[in-house]
């Protein structure tokens, strides 16, 4: 029997731009898994979280229990929101031993959408193909809460035509920070002039990355420079060819 | 020191604008980044190092009055006199007090950042006692109008070099030199003569030993030797916090600290000084203090911020923040700069006049992941997040558009038609060239970035549509 899983579509894309999910929905039903979509999800709660209300997040946390701890597994196309729902709900659960009993039943079974395609679905062929370079932007919270690196090149060395080209300072942050993305605007943007100019400097054609957050950030200021040819696109979408 | 956090935003934009800082500032990633990272790679079995220096340093501060007692005890036993501040107006009245308890009239000082929470410099200037900074970064400063240090290591890492010639030749009134060793020797003739004529040094103390009453410093640049051999009188000033139990801990540390902070496997300093000049000493002083401040430090004991007494002000998580890179210490506002000052001065000087720090951050986790001590940074700036949210503290603007979002999300029969509209009004905005340029209430965003708009349908209405023509019932 097909195992099942619960995809947890993040609340940005949902909106922003479907194609991702949707290449993810296609990467887990490729890997002969049953993709689950809860209708009722909203957002893992991270931008409560990381402004100080954790009343909110932890509301959101119990409705993410209630909505996925059912399924074999659940998965993000999402570093950042993952890192929220693996790493960081143990803090905010931290006084609901129930809730916190229940998370730790479900705790081993999420995984951020690289991560699961490589080391659960042990995926070895994809339908998308690139011709060209691509460089790999590291998303910190992929990086540094889940230890997202590996996995994403590996997939990409599954694309036909695809030739990755590393960036200087692959792993600093692009400056997005959610809310920080806004309150500090200037000094945002002139992190990210960092990262536009690193990417640039590889002459890939597009940068690749697997958080929402940080494309909308690097290609938001890509574009306000003038640059409208970089494509940045979601790693999901370059394995599907969504793009 | 007086905090000047209140003015963050404004001192920002000033130093983005700032070219010359922007290109100076280049050096933290090029020299201190690069630097670390040798350092460590060179260190077999860093991570072990790391967590057995942790350890010890958690041991200290569990049972900090033991070891603050057995130091006191023990540094007596060895003529040292040890005084004690519960604030930094205290110490620097003790400094003075004892500046004229000994007549001493002419301080060399070398670098300490608890004498720039003191605000030493101004205290003793006001009791007529002539200080000189000695070491070069914060000699540079002191001539240049008392500006302060923006970092905690290198204190004139915003400066470059023209700007130092310039300033060497219109205060030494000298022909201005760009060559380095000879702006350096200059520097040091004028410095040779304060050290001579001195009769009190002060120096900051990298660590206390409690086992032998020791007081620990770490430079580069030998300025420090003068002050605690030359003068009379040596005074250490230091924060509580800063003690280990033993000399095996001090090694401990030891093996992380320079590496961490320049990338050298030691500095080219190292003293660990214990009392003054006994009968039959070559030299050393004749007296000798420490000053030990509180300064807010024990209100951290035990409490949600306790990881942060364990710091050993290396400074590697401004050298690897992002927003420090770009704004530099000064627009900090107070002594300490980047994630651990973003920290530290809310603590020490409230939440209510120090607003941006935990807000100004990405939360990009680095300094967390280079911290010798793994203080884990963005998670207290989150709790410090969460104290400024619960008491309040945050715009109103902002408490109401989070209020709205919390209520929303958690209700889905509101959320997804919020949802859906939130994605016409942006088709709506960003028109045919399928760009939002302008956005209220986002005007963070738009200002420097485009958006693009959203598709037409949202994923959930795009998987159910999917749903249905795979299954039509």
């Amino acid at each position: 029997m097909k195992k099942r899983v619960g995809l947890f579509i993040t609340c940005l894309a949902d909106v922003m731009r479907p194609s991702i999910p949707m290449a993810a929905v296609e990467l887990l039903e490729a890997g002969h898994f049953e993709v689950h979509v809860p209708m009722a999800q909203t957002c893992c709660g991270q931008p409560g979280y990381n402004s100080g209300d954790r009343r909110t997040t932890l509301a959101l946390a119990e409705k993410f229990l209630d909505e996925f701890e059912g399924f074999d597994y659940v998965v993000a196309p999402s570093g950042s929101c993952m890192g929220t729902i693996r790493t960081h709900y143990p803090d905010v659960l931290k006084d609901q031993p129930d809730l916190l009993r229940r998370f730790a039943a479900i705790q081993p079974r999420l995984y951020e959408l690289t991560d699961f395609l490589v080391n659960v679905a042990g995926l070895r062929q994809v339908t998308g193909q690139f011709e060209g370079e691509v460089t790999y932007h590291d998303s910190c919270s992929g990086l540094r809460e889940l230890g997202i690196k590996h996995q994403p090149r590996q997939l990409l060395s599954l694309v036909p035509g695809l030739r990755l080209r590393e960036m200087e300072q692959c792993e600093q942050c692009c400056g997005f920070g959610g809310t920080f993305a806004v309150k500090y605007g200037n000094v945002s943007a002139a992190i990210a002039d960092d990262k536009c100019a690193n990417i640039q400097a590889t002459q890939a054609r597009a940068v690749v990355l697997g958080d929402l957050g940080c494309m909308l950030q690097i290609e938001g200021r890509l574009r306000r420079q003038g640059d409208n040819t970089t494509q940045v696109l979601h790693i999901a979408e370059v394995l599907t060819g969504r793009h | 020191m007086q905090s000047q956090t209140m003015q963050f935003k404004a001192r920002a934009g000033q130093k983005l604008a700032d070219q010359r800082l922007q290109q100076n500032l280049k050096k933290l990633s090029t020299k201190f980044v690069t630097g670390r990272a040798a350092a460590i790679a060179a260190l077999d079995g860093f991570e072990d190092i790391r967590d057995a220096a942790v350890r010890r340093r958690n041991l200290a501060l569990n049972t900090l009055d033991v070891w603050l007692e057995r130091f006191e005890a023990e540094a007596q036993r060895r003529g040292t006199t040890v005084l004690w501040a519960q604030t930094p107006q205290e110490a620097a009245d003790l400094v003075v007090r004892i500046a004229r308890k000994h007549g001493c009239t002419r301080a060399i000082k070398s670098k300490s950042m608890v004498s720039e929470e003191m605000g030493l410099n101004a205290a003793l200037e006001a009791a007529a006692v002539q200080v000189t900074e000695t070491d070069l970064g914060e000699y540079i400063l002191q001539i240049n109008g008392n500006e302060p240090p923006s970092h905690i290591i290198a204190p004139v890492v915003h400066k470059d070099k023209e700007e130092i010639a310039d300033l060497f030749a219109k205060v030494h009134h000298t022909a201005r030199k760009t060559d380095i060793p000879e702006m350096t020797r200059e520097a040091r003739e004028v410095l040779r003569e304060k050290f001579l004529a001195a009769d009190m040094g002060i120096t900051g103390g990298n660590f206390i030993v409690a086992e032998t009453g020791s007081v620990a410093l770490v430079t580069n640049e030998g300025n420090e030797g003068m002050c605690t051999i030359l003068p009379r009188v040596h005074v250490a000033v230091t924060g509580i916090e800063k003690v280990l139990p033993t000399l095996e801990d001090l090694a401990a540390v030891m093996r992380l600290l320079p590496r961490s902070a320049t990338g050298q496997s030691i500095s080219n300093y190292f003293s660990v000084l214990t009392g003054p000049r006994r009968s039959g000493d070559l030299d050393g002083p004749e007296h000798m203090y420490v000053v030990l401040l509180d300064g807010g430090r024990s209100s951290l004991v035990g409490g949600a911020f306790a990881e942060m007494l364990r710091c050993i002000r290396c400074g590697a998580c401004m050298n690897h923040c992002p927003v420090y890179q770009k704004i530099g210490g000064h627009t900090y506002g107070w002594v300490y700069p980047g994630p651990m000052g973003s920290v530290l001065t809310p603590s020490y000087q409230g939440l209510e006049s120090t607003q941006d720090l935990p807000q100004a951050a990405t939360l990009c986790g680095q300094c967390q992941v280079v911290c010798p001590m793994k203080i884990p940074l963005p998670d207290l700036l989150r709790k410090l997040r969460e104290q400024q949210f619960e008491r309040g503290l945050r715009p109103g603007m902002e408490r109401w558009a989070l209020r709205i979002w919390g209520y929303a999300a958690r209700h889905p029969w509101l959320y997804r038609p919020g949802a859906r509209l939130a994605s016409r009004v942006l088709r709506l905005l960003g028109g045919e060239r399928r760009r939002v340029q302008h956005l209220p209430g986002a005007s963070g965003w738009t200002a420097y970035r485009d958006l693009p708009v959203p598709s037409q349908t949202t994923f959930k209405q795009q998987f159910a549509q999917r749903a249905r023509e795979k299954n039509p019932s």
